[in-house]
């Protein structure tokens, strides 16, 4: 259990935010300049904040009331530097064990073995960090902050500096680190994408406040936020599982809430948990149930809310059986079609729409069920 | 002229002599080079700028005035020099000792800033790291800054041996040019130069002192390099 609490002023900018987390993967999300790395340092003990409070399972670590101050290397939290930070005359195994000359005692060889695993390094152990590249570079880097026995991680955009290849290549190791390690993250970045595949809880932050704290799936799917959340890439989250795969059409068939989607093949075994990201602008409205229409994917809903129309587009929120999802249409088609919050509509979504970068919010997730709860 | 490479037991006591005072002068003052190289280079106090300029001024003040300055602090009866010598049996003034002091001082700011440079190019936030894994300050200095600037501080112990080594206007005036005490390659070619037919002699010893000073320069780029390598990982 985690309870941040910050306060502090930078010349004209003032970070004021608060928010709880109880496990998993905590997303700090909002644009650069927004607070996120003063937040996690403040965690971490870098930044000595002016007013607030850190707590970590009943742990105070500072307190300004009480003028508590724990310095960073009492605080055993493991700290991923965007830009990875190992130490350049030290081999990847010193780096990887640095920690643990501090760290408390126990685990031994065995769990050493089971990072070098989780994070598929065991080939660089002897390798310098210069002859790394970037993404190995943050392997390690999450190795040595693991090693360390953190009690909370903390990651800062640690794949901002990555290209899209490398940080394909990292994000399953966050999963898994998610997952399995047992260890809660706090987890910075300004990319939708990264933050709808990897999250249980999510913290908008916007110029230095608490936008919004909830489960992914329903802040994304809050067309108010859609200012913070990225118009462009704005869209719902849908929990969904794998029901089946028509091989002679290369589709697959994932059941949610909402309804069944079809979407391009994808190598997962029938049952197996996947998060869904459909972008607003990808989603069309019809009122009646379309025919002779080549989009596969047609979900039933009720129209929720109706976002502000000041332009010549407008974004609306829906629900399906439950599920928010949102879309995003030009004002004619609002007013053309007489929609209005309660009526009745079907949403459609071109298979296709699921390329790789709008799909990039997929992955297996073993705490979905716990965000679909909290949020019902 | 292979006779004249046998040198009298007069020039070897010379040269070994040089030797000592140059390696203690640089020994000597490591530590205290790194300290104050740091102090420089991280310390917020009162008084910076002052230690700076007492720090720097052996390297713009006539040699001459260091050495008397030496003489007054540490001769017998000066202020330190009488409390050494009461309290803690250590004479300096005209002592190979004394040369060694006069060679570190003078030698002091070219340590302190080729380690400081380095100090100053240490990136912090690895620093930091290390604090976040569990390292105190001193762990942090030894695993981590100390492995960074080694460079530089290998460096700086080669500029305060050479000038050390060269050192002659605080020495002499400091400890005088005592044959077997305190004459060292510098106070011998002068002390040759003027007595007659010594030039042979001193253009043996001078030759030595080239000698000396270019397998410094070379050792010291061998060092640093080895040691660039390893801070930058490569």
């Amino acid at each position: 259990m985690l309870s941040v609490r910050v306060g502090h002023r930078f010349g004209s900018f003032v970070l004021d935010a608060a928010f709880d987390s109880a496990g998993g993967l905590t997303a700090l999300f909002g644009r650069s300049g927004a607070g996120k790395t003063s937040l996690i340092n403040a965690i971490a003990g870098l930044l000595r904040p002016e007013r607030g409070h850190i707590v970590i399972d009943g742990e105070v670590l500072s307190d300004t009331e009480r003028g508590i101050f724990v310095p960073p290397r009492r605080r055993h939290i493991g700290y991923v530097f965007q830009e990875g930070r190992l130490f350049p005359h030290l081999t990847v195994k010193q780096n990887l064990l640095y920690g643990r000359w501090f760290a408390p005692r126990g685990g031994g060889g065995a769990e050493i073995d089971r990072v070098i695993e989780l994070l598929g390094v065991g080939p660089l152990l002897a390798r310098r960090p210069a002859n790394l590249s970037g993404g190995e570079k943050q392997r390690v880097a999450i190795g040595r902050a693991l090693l360390a026995r953190p009690r909370l991680l903390v990651m800062d955009e640690p794949l901002a500096s990555l290209d899209e290849a490398r940080k394909t290549e990292i994000l399953p190791y966050i999963e898994r680190l998610r997952d399995t390690a047992g260890v809660p993250i706090v987890y910075v970045s300004h990319q939708v994408a990264e933050v709808a595949r990897l999250a249980t809880t999510l913290v908008v932050l916007d110029e230095g406040r608490v936008a919004a704290v909830g489960p992914p799936a329903r802040i994304m799917g809050r067309i108010d936020l859609f200012p913070l959340t990225g118009r462009a890439e704005a869209g719902a989250i849908l929990a969904t599982r794998v029901t089946g795969h028509d091989a002679a059409f290369g589709l697959t068939t994932l059941h949610a809430a909402a309804g069944d989607l079809l979407v391009p093949h994808l190598d997962l075994p029938v049952g197996a948990a996947l998060r869904v990201r459909i972008r607003a602008r990808d989603v069309m409205i019809a009122l009646m149930p379309p025919v002779g229409l080549s989009a596969l994917n047609v979900l039933p809903g009720t129209v929720t809310e109706i976002g502000r129309a000041d332009g010549p587009i407008v974004e609306m929120q829906l629900d399906c059986a439950g599920e928010a999802l949102v879309a995003r249409l030009t004002r004619r088609s609002v007013e053309g079609l007489g929609l209005r919050p309660g009526r009745a509509v079907y949403a459609v979504i071109k298979s296709i729409a699921f390329d790789n970068h709008a799909f990039a919010g997929t992955a297996p997730v073993a705490s979905d069920a716990d965000a679909e709860t909290r949020q019902g | 002229m292979t006779a004249s490479l046998d040198f009298s037991p007069e020039e070897i006591t010379a040269i070994r002599l040089s030797l000592r005072v140059a390696v203690w002068a640089m020994l000597g003052s490591l530590p205290a080079g790194i300290a104050v190289a740091l102090l420089l280079a991280r310390g917020r106090f009162w008084g910076k700028s002052l230690l700076n300029a007492v720090v720097h001024l052996p390297l713009v003040m006539p040699p001459v005035v260091t050495g008397y300055l030496l003489l007054l602090l540490f001769g017998r009866r000066g202020l330190l020099g009488h409390f050494l010598a009461e309290y803690l049996g250590i004479v300096l003034a005209f002592r190979w000792t004394g040369a060694a002091l006069a060679g570190a001082v003078m030698g002091f700011p070219l340590m302190v800033r080729s380690i400081r440079l380095s100090i100053d190019a240490v990136d912090r936030r690895l620093e930091d790291t290390a604090a976040t894994l569990g390292a105190n300050a001193c762990w942090v200095f030894a695993t981590i800054t100390l492995p960074l600037i080694l460079p530089g501080v290998l460096a700086g112990m080669i500029l305060s041996f050479a000038r050390a080594l060269g050192e002659f206007g605080a020495t002499i005036t400091f400890v005088s040019n005592i044959p077997g005490e305190t004459q060292t390659l510098p106070t011998a070619i002068y002390t040759f130069l003027q007595v007659p037919g010594g030039d042979f002699a001193a253009f043996r010893l001078t030759l030595v002192s080239i000698a000396i000073s270019l397998a410094a320069l070379f050792a010291s780029e061998v060092l640093v390099e080895r040691a660039t390598r390893r801070a930058l990982g490569l």
